[in-house]
């Protein structure tokens, strides 16, 4: 018997008729109208989803810097005050305990937001090595967390525009808060973290605004659809950056946990690689299924703007190649996928 | 636009959620309203082949929705006739119309094709109601 955490906005999305589902201990909306047409708001217009089940936490003292750059793979010097950045948090073996994104507030200040499901793994991991001179503390219940995404997410909560992978403070609808421009829909927008208090007030003004309410559901097809890696899914401890193409996140010039690993298995080219494929097959592949070039399915499902069968998986590096031709064993039946180039869904293309 | 919730009278049941249209020697297949809600938005249907020998109680085939697969378990035993050509092209079918343009497929039924303890449009509905 687990009791399950509620997010402020609960009552909220009961009353918009969602389907509840557990979720990383948290009892979550999985959709309200459906998963297909919350996608295609997201795509088309504006959606807003309540991630207020992921981790918050904020990191203060002058040793901060340095102890994040020993944790975390990406070069945390490079981020200034007012700055955001996607990082891994990586054990001695280079594999990926968490992927998450740091704020770098000023004075030394520092937010990491992390997975729902590894918030308590995460927090006695970074504070038993966080050393002298840093303070974790964990404040995730203090803060609520709106994701509001799509081409129009701007337009419709008054905001103008600003570089990715930035943040400030602001007001929408005369609430304060902290607007972070990152997202995992690959759709331009924001994530707004407010305090709890003020959740509910927040979502009512942003769905009065016209963004769509949106479950974990479309979450998941949306970041599918870009190839953003979902940890437990496509990445976890047992898999490392370089084979899961998060190179690009990983200062290797710097003295992080497991980086001579990654340096090595940079060197000597990864056995096995993330790829995303298409199924030129009816079916839809789903995490766990056996991919016959060596590997298996790590996330799958049905890609609403492609209308057909999408996913990723780990195949041995010498079948990696665009174009190649993948056999996924669909409940006993063998059926074609299209490896292709990152991301699947290309909103330019 | 999904259908309203029924379950006609003409139909039988069973408690996997399928439902049956009995015509002489013939049947047509498909799943309840409540599979369909259950599901959400179909995007696959997993279709047996023409001719294919299906069993009562046993899984003729597969629909899928974005999260979820579930099986086809069939009320009937009998061979395959016609598989529904639109709802294998546009899932999305089953949704808007369950027992109408959203049936499955047609079999000819068994000798012992199992329809005697089907549930009736009023049992299916008190069994739906703990579910």
């Amino acid at each position: 018997m687990q009791t399950l955490l509620r997010t402020p906005l609960y009552e909220r999305h009961v009353a918009l008729g969602a389907r509840m589902v557990p979720f990383a201990g948290w009892e979550m909306p999985v959709q309200y109208e459906g998963v297909i047409p919350e996608h295609r708001a997201v795509r088309a217009d504006c959606g807003v989803f309540d991630v207020s089940h992921m981790g918050r936490f904020e990191f203060e003292g002058p040793r901060v810097p340095a102890a994040l750059q020993r944790l975390l793979s990406n070069d945390i010097d490079k981020v200034e005050d007012g700055g955001a950045q996607y990082t891994l948090l990586t054990n001695e073996s280079g594999g990926i305990i968490d992927d998450l994104i740091v704020y770098r507030v000023e004075g030394g200040r520092f937010f990491l937001i992390v997975n729902a499901s590894n918030r308590e793994a995460d927090f006695e991991w970074i504070e038993s090595r966080g050393g002298a001179g840093t303070d974790l503390r964990d404040k995730t219940e203090e803060f609520a967390l709106l994701a509001v995404q799509g081409p129009r997410a701007l337009e419709r909560l008054g905001l103008n525009d600003a570089a990715p992978f930035t943040f400030e403070m602001g007001e929408v609808a005369g609430i304060e808060v902290m607007v972070n421009r990152t997202g995992y829909t690959g759709e331009q927008g924001v994530e707004l973290m407010v305090m709890a208090d003020d959740a509910v007030a927040l979502w009512d003004a942003v769905v009065e605004r016209g963004a769509t309410p949106c479950g974990l559901g479309a979450r998941d097809t949306l970041r599918l659809e870009v190839c953003y890696p979902l940890h437990g899914n496509d990445i976890g401890p047992d898999t490392d950056a370089i084979s899961a193409g998060l190179g690009w996140v990983c200062a290797l010039d710097t003295e992080f946990t497991g980086v001579e690993e990654l340096r090595r298995i940079k060197e000597d080219g990864p056995a096995r690689k993330l790829v995303a494929f298409v199924m030129k097959d009816p079916g839809i592949p789903r995490q766990g299924m056996a991919i016959e070039e060596g590997g298996e399915v790590t996330s799958g499902s049905h890609s609403p703007m492609l209308d057909r069968g999408i996913g990723m998986g780990y195949v041995d590096a010498e079948h990696a190649e665009p174009g190649t031709t993948l056999t996924i064993d669909v409940r006993g039946k063998p059926r074609h996928a299209e490896l292709v180039k990152k991301p699947i869904y290309n909103k330019e293309a | 636009m999904p259908a309203a919730e029924s379950y006609p009278e003409d139909l039988r049941y069973n408690q996997e959620h399928d439902w049956a249209r009995i015509d002489g020697d013939e049947a047509t297949l498909g799943i309840t309203w409540f599979a369909q809600d259950s599901l959400g938005d179909l995007v696959h249907f997993e279709p047996p082949e023409d001719g294919a020998e299906i069993a009562k109680g046993s899984s003729y085939g597969e629909v899928e929705s974005v999260k979820a697969v579930s099986d086809l378990i069939s009320p009937l035993s009998g061979t395959v006739l016609e598989v529904n050509a639109k709802v294998v092209s546009e899932p999305e079918t089953v949704n808007e119309d369950p027992y109408g343009e959203g049936w499955l497929v047609r079999i000819k039924l068994a000798d012992d094709s199992g329809a005697d303890d089907l549930l009736d449009a009023a049992a299916y509905k008190a069994f739906v109601a703990e579910q």
